[in-house]
Protein backbone atom coordinates (compact mmCIF):
# COMPACT_ATOMS: atom_id res chain seq x y z
CA UNK A 1 0.00 0.00 0.00
CA UNK A 2 1.23 3.44 -0.96
CA UNK A 3 0.59 6.74 0.80
CA UNK A 4 0.23 9.25 -2.03
CA UNK A 5 -0.51 12.43 -0.05
CA UNK A 6 -1.01 13.33 3.56
CA UNK A 7 -2.03 16.16 5.86
CA UNK A 8 -2.22 16.56 9.64
CA UNK A 9 -4.99 18.54 11.31
CA UNK A 10 -4.71 19.40 15.01
CA UNK A 11 -7.76 18.73 17.21
CA UNK A 12 -7.46 21.17 20.11
CA UNK A 13 -10.70 23.16 20.20
CA UNK A 14 -14.29 22.47 19.25
CA UNK A 15 -14.05 24.31 15.93
CA UNK A 16 -11.37 21.81 14.88
CA UNK A 17 -14.13 19.17 14.63
CA UNK A 18 -15.65 21.27 11.83
CA UNK A 19 -12.19 21.69 10.31
CA UNK A 20 -11.66 17.91 10.24
CA UNK A 21 -15.07 17.48 8.56
CA UNK A 22 -14.31 20.14 5.93
CA UNK A 23 -10.90 18.77 5.06
CA UNK A 24 -12.24 15.22 4.98
CA UNK A 25 -14.99 16.38 2.61
CA UNK A 26 -12.44 18.03 0.30
CA UNK A 27 -10.33 14.87 0.20
CA UNK A 28 -13.28 12.55 -0.47
CA UNK A 29 -14.46 14.82 -3.30
CA UNK A 30 -11.00 14.93 -4.80
CA UNK A 31 -10.70 11.14 -4.66
CA UNK A 32 -14.15 10.91 -6.23
CA UNK A 33 -16.11 8.98 -3.61
CA UNK A 34 -19.84 8.57 -4.15
CA UNK A 35 -22.12 10.74 -2.05
CA UNK A 36 -23.09 7.97 0.40
CA UNK A 37 -19.51 6.77 0.98
CA UNK A 38 -18.40 10.37 1.32
CA UNK A 39 -21.07 11.22 3.89
CA UNK A 40 -20.39 8.07 5.91
CA UNK A 41 -16.67 8.77 6.11
CA UNK A 42 -17.12 12.45 7.02
CA UNK A 43 -19.64 11.50 9.72
CA UNK A 44 -17.29 8.86 11.14
CA UNK A 45 -14.49 11.47 11.12
CA UNK A 46 -16.72 13.91 13.00
CA UNK A 47 -17.47 11.30 15.69
CA UNK A 48 -13.81 10.37 16.12
CA UNK A 49 -12.61 14.00 16.16
CA UNK A 50 -15.13 14.75 18.93
CA UNK A 51 -13.98 11.66 20.86
CA UNK A 52 -10.35 12.74 20.59
CA UNK A 53 -11.26 16.17 21.92
CA UNK A 54 -13.75 15.26 24.68
CA UNK A 55 -12.28 11.98 25.92
CA UNK A 56 -8.67 12.31 24.78
CA UNK A 57 -8.16 15.95 25.73
CA UNK A 58 -7.24 16.79 22.14
CA UNK A 59 -4.88 15.31 19.60
CA UNK A 60 -4.63 15.25 15.87
CA UNK A 61 -6.01 13.71 12.72
CA UNK A 62 -3.71 12.40 10.01
CA UNK A 63 -5.38 12.24 6.58
CA UNK A 64 -3.76 10.10 3.92
CA UNK A 65 -4.71 9.31 0.36
CA UNK A 66 -3.73 5.70 -0.09
CA UNK A 67 -3.43 3.43 -3.11
CA UNK A 68 -3.43 -0.35 -3.26
CA UNK A 69 -4.25 -2.83 -6.03
CA UNK A 70 -5.24 -0.04 -8.36
CA UNK A 71 -7.76 1.40 -5.89
CA UNK A 72 -7.79 4.76 -4.18
CA UNK A 73 -8.73 5.22 -0.58
CA UNK A 74 -8.69 7.68 2.27
CA UNK A 75 -7.21 6.69 5.61
CA UNK A 76 -7.74 8.77 8.74
CA UNK A 77 -5.73 8.26 11.92
CA UNK A 78 -6.99 9.93 15.11
CA UNK A 79 -4.40 10.17 17.85
CA UNK A 80 -4.91 11.49 21.35
CA UNK A 81 -2.79 11.31 24.48
CA UNK A 82 -5.64 11.10 26.93
CA UNK A 83 -6.56 8.57 29.60
CA UNK A 84 -6.96 5.76 27.09
CA UNK A 85 -9.66 3.11 27.03
CA UNK A 86 -9.43 0.17 29.41
CA UNK A 87 -12.25 -1.89 27.89
CA UNK A 88 -12.37 -1.39 24.12
CA UNK A 89 -15.24 -3.86 23.61
CA UNK A 90 -17.36 -1.91 26.06
CA UNK A 91 -16.42 1.40 24.42
CA UNK A 92 -17.62 0.03 21.07
CA UNK A 93 -21.04 -0.78 22.52
CA UNK A 94 -23.82 1.61 21.51
CA UNK A 95 -25.06 3.80 24.30
CA UNK A 96 -21.92 3.46 26.37
CA UNK A 97 -20.23 6.75 27.20
CA UNK A 98 -18.00 8.09 29.94
CA UNK A 99 -18.37 11.76 29.22
CA UNK A 100 -20.76 14.14 27.55
CA UNK A 101 -20.81 12.04 24.40
CA UNK A 102 -23.87 10.27 23.11
CA UNK A 103 -22.35 6.81 23.19
CA UNK A 104 -22.62 6.24 19.45
CA UNK A 105 -19.21 7.62 18.52
CA UNK A 106 -16.94 4.61 18.32
CA UNK A 107 -19.41 1.84 17.46
CA UNK A 108 -21.22 4.10 15.02
CA UNK A 109 -18.01 5.19 13.31
CA UNK A 110 -16.97 1.55 12.95
CA UNK A 111 -20.19 0.70 11.10
CA UNK A 112 -19.74 3.56 8.63
CA UNK A 113 -16.35 2.66 7.20
CA UNK A 114 -14.66 -0.22 5.35
CA UNK A 115 -11.77 -0.57 7.80
CA UNK A 116 -11.59 0.22 11.50
CA UNK A 117 -8.74 -0.34 13.90
CA UNK A 118 -8.30 0.86 17.46
CA UNK A 119 -5.35 0.73 19.84
CA UNK A 120 -5.39 2.14 23.33
CA UNK A 121 -3.15 2.03 26.37
CA UNK A 122 -4.41 3.29 29.73
CA UNK A 123 -2.81 6.67 30.55
CA UNK A 124 -1.10 6.78 27.14
CA UNK A 125 -3.89 7.61 24.78
CA UNK A 126 -5.86 6.17 21.93
CA UNK A 127 -5.25 5.72 18.23
CA UNK A 128 -8.15 5.00 15.90
CA UNK A 129 -7.51 4.26 12.22
CA UNK A 130 -10.32 4.18 9.67
CA UNK A 131 -10.21 3.76 5.92
CA UNK A 132 -12.67 3.96 3.08
CA UNK A 133 -11.90 2.56 -0.39
CA UNK A 134 -13.34 3.85 -3.61
CA UNK B 1 -16.04 29.34 20.88
CA UNK B 2 -18.98 31.63 20.12
CA UNK B 3 -22.07 30.10 18.62
CA UNK B 4 -23.64 31.34 15.43
CA UNK B 5 -27.31 32.29 15.63
CA UNK B 6 -29.68 30.73 13.15
CA UNK B 7 -32.69 32.98 12.40
CA UNK B 8 -36.14 31.84 13.50
CA UNK B 9 -39.17 33.19 11.63
CA UNK B 10 -42.73 33.08 12.84
CA UNK B 11 -45.57 32.51 10.38
CA UNK B 12 -48.95 32.20 12.06
CA UNK B 13 -48.70 29.55 14.75
CA UNK B 14 -45.49 28.07 13.33
CA UNK B 15 -41.80 28.76 13.67
CA UNK B 16 -39.70 28.30 10.56
CA UNK B 17 -35.98 27.57 10.67
CA UNK B 18 -33.73 26.90 7.72
CA UNK B 19 -30.20 25.75 8.51
CA UNK B 20 -27.99 27.37 5.87
CA UNK B 21 -24.66 27.26 7.69
CA UNK B 22 -22.41 24.45 8.83
CA UNK B 23 -23.58 23.25 12.23
CA UNK B 24 -20.90 23.09 14.87
CA UNK B 25 -21.82 21.80 18.32
CA UNK B 26 -22.28 25.22 19.91
CA UNK B 27 -24.44 26.50 17.08
CA UNK B 28 -26.67 23.41 17.37
CA UNK B 29 -27.04 23.94 21.12
CA UNK B 30 -27.70 27.65 20.64
CA UNK B 31 -30.49 26.82 18.18
CA UNK B 32 -31.94 24.42 20.73
CA UNK B 33 -31.99 27.18 23.36
CA UNK B 34 -33.36 29.82 20.99
CA UNK B 35 -36.12 27.57 19.63
CA UNK B 36 -37.24 26.39 23.06
CA UNK B 37 -37.35 29.99 24.24
CA UNK B 38 -39.30 31.17 21.19
CA UNK B 39 -41.87 28.36 21.49
CA UNK B 40 -42.40 29.30 25.11
CA UNK B 41 -42.74 33.03 24.40
CA UNK B 42 -44.85 32.78 21.25
CA UNK B 43 -47.03 29.79 22.06
CA UNK B 44 -46.24 28.38 18.61
CA UNK B 45 -47.80 24.98 17.89
CA UNK B 46 -45.44 23.84 15.18
CA UNK B 47 -41.78 24.05 14.16
CA UNK B 48 -40.54 23.51 10.64
CA UNK B 49 -36.85 22.68 10.54
CA UNK B 50 -35.38 22.73 7.03
CA UNK B 51 -32.18 20.68 6.77
CA UNK B 52 -32.05 20.45 2.97
CA UNK B 53 -28.71 22.30 2.94
CA UNK B 54 -27.15 20.17 5.68
CA UNK B 55 -24.69 17.68 4.18
CA UNK B 56 -23.76 15.91 7.40
CA UNK B 57 -25.58 15.07 10.64
CA UNK B 58 -23.47 13.22 13.20
CA UNK B 59 -24.65 11.72 16.51
CA UNK B 60 -24.30 15.00 18.42
CA UNK B 61 -26.29 17.07 15.93
CA UNK B 62 -28.82 14.25 15.48
CA UNK B 63 -29.33 13.98 19.22
CA UNK B 64 -29.61 17.74 19.55
CA UNK B 65 -32.39 17.77 16.91
CA UNK B 66 -34.23 14.91 18.71
CA UNK B 67 -33.84 16.65 22.07
CA UNK B 68 -35.07 19.96 20.66
CA UNK B 69 -38.19 18.25 19.27
CA UNK B 70 -38.80 16.60 22.66
CA UNK B 71 -38.40 19.93 24.47
CA UNK B 72 -40.73 21.68 22.03
CA UNK B 73 -43.31 18.91 22.47
CA UNK B 74 -43.28 19.50 26.23
CA UNK B 75 -44.13 23.11 25.44
CA UNK B 76 -46.95 22.10 23.12
CA UNK B 77 -45.26 22.34 19.72
CA UNK B 78 -44.61 19.58 17.19
CA UNK B 79 -41.44 19.61 15.09
CA UNK B 80 -41.34 18.65 11.42
CA UNK B 81 -37.88 18.12 9.94
CA UNK B 82 -37.88 18.60 6.19
CA UNK B 83 -35.37 17.84 3.46
CA UNK B 84 -33.08 15.22 4.97
CA UNK B 85 -30.71 14.24 2.17
CA UNK B 86 -30.76 10.51 1.24
CA UNK B 87 -27.06 10.04 2.08
CA UNK B 88 -27.64 11.69 5.47
CA UNK B 89 -30.62 9.39 6.16
CA UNK B 90 -28.56 6.29 5.30
CA UNK B 91 -25.68 7.45 7.49
CA UNK B 92 -27.90 8.36 10.48
CA UNK B 93 -29.58 4.94 10.53
CA UNK B 94 -26.27 3.06 10.26
CA UNK B 95 -24.83 5.30 12.94
CA UNK B 96 -27.71 4.31 15.21
CA UNK B 97 -29.28 7.78 15.50
CA UNK B 98 -32.56 7.55 13.55
CA UNK B 99 -34.05 10.83 14.92
CA UNK B 100 -36.74 9.03 16.92
CA UNK B 101 -39.72 11.11 17.93
CA UNK B 102 -39.22 13.64 15.16
CA UNK B 103 -41.77 14.01 12.38
CA UNK B 104 -40.25 14.27 8.93
CA UNK B 105 -41.38 15.39 5.49
CA UNK B 106 -39.77 14.85 2.13
CA UNK B 107 -40.30 18.35 0.81
CA UNK B 108 -41.67 21.75 1.75
CA UNK B 109 -45.17 21.05 0.36
CA UNK B 110 -45.56 17.92 2.49
CA UNK B 111 -44.08 19.71 5.49
CA UNK B 112 -46.48 22.66 5.22
CA UNK B 113 -49.42 20.29 4.90
CA UNK B 114 -48.32 18.34 7.97
CA UNK B 115 -47.69 21.54 9.90
CA UNK B 116 -51.09 22.90 8.92
CA UNK B 117 -52.81 19.77 10.24
CA UNK B 118 -50.82 20.04 13.48
CA UNK B 119 -51.38 23.75 14.17
CA UNK B 120 -55.05 23.78 13.17
CA UNK B 121 -55.86 20.47 14.85
CA UNK B 122 -58.00 20.33 17.92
Amino acid sequence: MLVAESETIPIQVESDIVLVRRHCREWTMRIGFGLVEQTKLITAASELARNALLHGGGGECLMERIEANGRNGLRLTFIDRGAGITDIDQALTDGWSTGSGMGFGLGGAKRLVNEFHIESQPQQGTRVIIAQWK
Amino acid sequence: MTANRIPIMQVGASLLVSIQIELDDQTALQLQDDLTQRVSESGARGILLDVSSVWMIDSFIGRTISDTAAMARLLGAETVVVGVKPEVAITLVELGVPLRGVRTALNMDCAMELLESITSGS
